[in-house]
């Protein structure tokens, strides 16, 4: 049986690694070696934790279900009529349909009857804020407080059908018709993957050198482990048709207007490329980064033990990357870990379980207060000044009163900002901005910014093309 | 506390929890722990005649059904009778009688159907101190080939004849075992009482393939690629064994014969339901075989826990009390209404019932934009349906309308008792008019 050690939050933290560490310093004593790094080490520093901790905590948050678990697991749903399951998910999976297919033992049907709907499927059984979606919705939610395992049920089947290398779809005989598919993140491999199935030739571009978008860049490397977003994306691609280049940025290499004349529609799922600054003094020294590009770093490096990290570090913000910057830095050795979020708990837009999942881990989290100085010493951080908030009528409004927190590493996560295509405009794109063209995802107007959304949205909008085709 | 005693047809044991003939009683090893886990009492494995014993297929003897966490729901076994020599089980017999007097002790027989084997079986076990045999006319395979088991179960005269041979050959009570493979179970049951029987015990094990294997066609349990039906036991033959155990309690020609209830008890609910429909005492082989010989302490605190809430003194208080229940349906109060009723509070809005009334019974739930599920009074039936499939327990029941209320599907109030014997639309009461 699949039963693993660090199941749940069982991480390798500063105060679990002391018998890791005491043969480590001996073999290094013995052989004359400087000491090793460890948690109070001040500055930024990489391998501050024993080489075994680092495989230990970035593993697997939850491990997948074994056979027997999936198999009682599914026995709890109750099939319920017009279930609010597939209401609450945004791809609106049959849900109950895949769960009584687990229980009667044809994971292949589960899978195909969520793919059907959600072609990343796997990715979103990982990353889904399910607590928030289909398993708040389960009404065993409501009858005992322990809703159906809707989410590791879907990876249960996903995974078994992936691990063996099918691709259960095919294409429709070729229409002739191309399609521009702009950004290789979930909405735009999702909106790809329809077209090519109806039949449309697709070629599918983005600026970066891996494709996937956030699932490769962003998302939490406990949620996704062992390169999964690479193998969806290349499991995704078998269906064939689908035309992949990468490194190609529309408004560099490409122009809108050289797209929609060349194809006959064009989808943009570019994602949100900005970031909001600060606005706090001295926001420019050493240390201060993007919580974003420090986590597609942390994404993109193989060995953990590379990455320099803070002793003290300060994240600012509310969401799930600010939740994910903290508790990684922890899981990297960081001794002391804050979140400060200038508004009440009850707004940070970080799901409840994530930030209790950040708590577990021993990260602080500091409610209504807003950086005003970051301070340096010899151009580098060493410290933020923040204001206490208050959240009125008239907006937030910062206090006189002042606190001071160490950091010798500051992340700033307060939201991610729309670089539109020349000619847009607004804060998100229309769904449908001008003929020819269609957008989904974060970039797009409507839905929360999540994996499970931008493939909705990215599908639908392949529907839509496909209907503009007469199709 | 109340007391388990019982004493079935003269033989005395500490509870009502008998083993049934089957491997947990079929040697002294068993048997003693059994004894030491609290067993009142072994009807010991079936002994079949002098010589050399039967063969067993090496295995797999069984085949199961099971629930979704592996709850063994229902067993099928192509065992036979033991395969241990006579001399061995006689005197193991013995010795264990010796050591728990205060048992019982009863030994399973099954010899072939002429009356010098009986005679010589009977006189091979008189010296074992047993407290009596049970005649197993119930095993359905391999045994039924030879023309013994279910196949002398099956044909009443034989029952008969086989148990009267046993009456004047031995001194010792005899319960007659069984077969539920038969339509009618009050018939071979007759033929015990004719032939002398002191008891009849039920059911032995049903007919049955549980699976088949659709990799290699073949049923299962499979043997070398091939299988036979097997007999089928447990949780899952319980309300056929109820049944049968009822018709013969309720049965005019069958009144008053002690009963052994046997099939698929598990709990000491189980034990009680056989017991309220006329069982003297329960036997039990699949619950030990899962659970093992230490579930009787949990039915001997459950059984005298219930009596004592009940003020029931001793079995006897319990044995039978539902029996005068159990009618014919021409005998059902067709003024008897009830209503589905949905407690809003307990809904948990899954929507099965509406599913289940909609789709399949009498489209009497409706359903709200916002999943509020009601029942339609005009609509209901009260088949009850809504409430079986309804996942949270007493959130739909059934509400009887108090005389003199108007139904309002009918339209009309409900009136005294009336049944089908005397209904306008019952064709027989019109020819009698
Ligand atoms: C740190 C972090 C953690 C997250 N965790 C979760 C989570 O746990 N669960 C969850 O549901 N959601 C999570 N999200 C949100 C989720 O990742 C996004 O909602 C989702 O990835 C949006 O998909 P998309 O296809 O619209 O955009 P992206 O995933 O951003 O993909 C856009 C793609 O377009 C490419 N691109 C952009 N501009 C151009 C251009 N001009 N030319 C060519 N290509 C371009 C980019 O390189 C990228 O590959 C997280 C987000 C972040 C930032
Ligand atoms: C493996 C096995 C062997 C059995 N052998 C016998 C037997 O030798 N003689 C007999 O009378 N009944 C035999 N039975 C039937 C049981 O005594 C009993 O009647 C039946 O299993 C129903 O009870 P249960 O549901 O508690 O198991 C056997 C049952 C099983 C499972
Ligand atoms: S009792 Fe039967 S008819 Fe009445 S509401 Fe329930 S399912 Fe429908």
């Amino acid at each position: 049986m699949a039963v693993r050690e660090n199941a749940g939050f069982d991480y390798l933290l500063f105060d679990k690694i002391n018998d890791l560490w005491q043969p480590f310093f001996k073999s290094h004593r013995q052989e004359g070696l400087t000491l090793p790094n460890t948690p109070l080490t001040p500055g930024l520093a990489a391998g501050r934790l024993p080489p075994e901790a680092y495989a230990h905590n970035f593993d697997d948050l939850e491990p997948v279900l074994d056979a027997h678990e999936a198999h009682v697991a599914a026995d709890r749903c109750y099939f319920c009529h017009d279930a609010p399951c597939i209401t609450a998910c945004p791809t609106s999976i049959d849900i109950p349909l895949f769960i009584r297919q687990i229980a009667t033992g044809t994971p292949e049907a589960a899978a195909k009857t969520i793919w059907d709907q959600n072609i990343l499927g796997g990715m979103c059984a990982r990353v889904c804020p399910t607590e928030q979606l289909c398993e708040e919705a389960c009404v065993r939610e409501a009858a005992e407080g322990k809703p159906v395992e809707i989410g590791r049920l879907q990876r249960f089947a996903t995974d078994r059908v992936m691990g063996k290398g099918v691709h259960p779809y095919s294409r429709a005989a070729n229409t002739g018709k191309r399609v521009a598919v702009v950004g290789a993140g979930p909405a735009g491999l999702a909106c790809a993957h329809r077209l090519a199935m109806k039949g449309h030739d697709v070629v599918l571009m983005d600026r970066r050198d891996k494709p996937g978008g956030l699932n490769e860049y962003g998302i939490a490397s406990y949620k996704a482990p062992h390169d999964f977003a690479q193998a969806e994306v290349e499991w995704l691609l078998k269906i064939g048709g689908i035309d992949l280049r990468l490194g190609v940025e529309l408004g560099r290499d490409v122009t809108l207007d050289s797209l929609r004349a060349e194809y006959d529609a064009v989808f943009l799922g570019i994602g949100l490329g900005g970031v909001n600054a600060l606005r706090a003094a001295g926001e420019d020294v050493k240390g201060v980064r993007d919580a974003v590009d420090f986590i597609a770093e942390l994404r993109q490096q193989p060995d953990k033990a590379k990455l320099p990290i803070g002793r003290d570090v300060v994240v600012i913000g509310g969401g799930m990357t600010a939740v994910d910057a903290a508790v990684q830095s922890r899981l990297l050795g960081a001794q002391n870990v804050t979140i400060v979020y200038r508004r009440g708990q009850e707004k940070m837009s970080a799901s409840r379980h994530e930030q209790d999942h950040a708590q577990q881990v021993g990260v602080r989290i500091v409610c209504n207060a807003a950086p005003v100085e970051v301070i340096g010493q010899n151009g580098a951080v060493t410290a933020v000044v923040f204001a206490y908030t208050e959240d009125g009528p008239e907006g937030l409004k910062l206090l006189a009163d002042t606190f001071t927190l160490k950091a010798d590493q500051v992340f700033k996560a307060i939201g991610q900002t729309l670089v539109a295509p020349e000619g847009m405009g607004g804060p998100k794109l229309a769904t449908q901005p001008m003929a020819g063209v269609w957008t989904g995802g974060d970039c797009a107007a409507g839905g929360e910014d999540l994996t499970v959304t931008a493939v909705a949205e990215g599908r639908d909008a392949a529907e839509a093309i496909h209907a503009s085709f007469g199709g | 506390m109340a007391d388990l005693t019982t004493n079935f047809i003269g033989i005395k044991s500490p509870n009502p929890f008998w083993l049934a003939s089957a491997p947990p009683t079929d040697k002294e090893y068993n048997v003693r722990r059994a004894f030491e886990a609290g067993w009142g009492g072994v009807v010991w494995k079936t002994l079949g005649s002098e010589g050399p014993p039967v063969v067993n297929v090496n295995g797999p003897r069984y085949g199961a059904v099971w629930g979704a966490d592996r709850r063994l729901l229902g067993l099928n076994n192509i065992e036979l009778i033991t395969d241990r020599p006579l001399e061995v089980n006689l005197r193991e017999i013995k010795s264990v009688k010796r050591d728990y007097k205060d048992r019982a002790l009863i030994i399973s027989l099954m010899v072939p159907c002429d009356e010098d084997s009986w005679r010589d079986i009977l006189k091979r076990i008189e010296d074992t101190e047993a407290d009596g045999v049970e005649l197993n006319f119930g095993c359905p395979h391999g045994m039924a080939e030879r023309g013994m088991g279910s196949a002398v179960g099956q044909v009443p005269e034989y029952i008969e004849m086989v148990t009267r041979w046993v009456k004047q050959h031995s001194r010792m009570p005899c319960i007659v075992k069984l077969t539920p493979n038969i339509s009618d179970i009050r018939k071979p049951a007759e033929a015990a009482k004719r032939g002398g029987a002191d008891a009849v015990s039920l059911i032995n094990t049903i007919n049955s393939i549980t699976s088949v294997n659709l990799d290699s066609f073949s049923p299962e349990p499979m043997i070398d690629g091939k299988g036979t039906h097997g007999g089928y036991c447990g949780p899952a033959v319980k309300p056929i064994a109820l049944n049968m155990v009822a018709e013969i309690a309720r049965s005019a020609e069958t009144r008053g014969l002690p009963i052994s209830g046997i099939g698929g008890v598990t709990t000491w609910r189980d034990a009680a339901e056989f017991m309220a429909l006329g069982a003297g005492n329960v036997q039990v082989c699949t619950a030990a075989m899962t659970y093992g010989f230490k579930i009787v302490q949990e039915m001997i605190s459950g059984l005298s826990q219930y009596m004592d809430e009940k003020g029931m003194t001793a079995t006897s208080d319990l044995v039978g009390r539902a029996v005068p229940n159990v009618t014919d349906w021409q005998y059902l109060n067709l003024e008897y209404v009830t209503k589905a009723k949905i407690d809003q509070d307990a809904c948990i809005q899954c929507g099965r019932c509406y599913a289940a009334c909609e789709d399949t019974s009498h489209q009497a739930i409706s359903m709200s934009d916002d999943r509020v599920f009601e029942v339609m009074d005009d609509e209901c039936v009260a088949c009850n349906l809504c409430v079986n499939v309804c996942p949270v327990e007493d959130c739909i029941t059934m509400v009887e309308l108090p005389k003199g209320t108007v139904d309002a599907r009918t339209g009309k109030p409900v009136a005294d008792y009336a049944n089908w014997t005397t209904h306008p639309n019952n064709p027989s009461v019109k020819a009698a008019e």
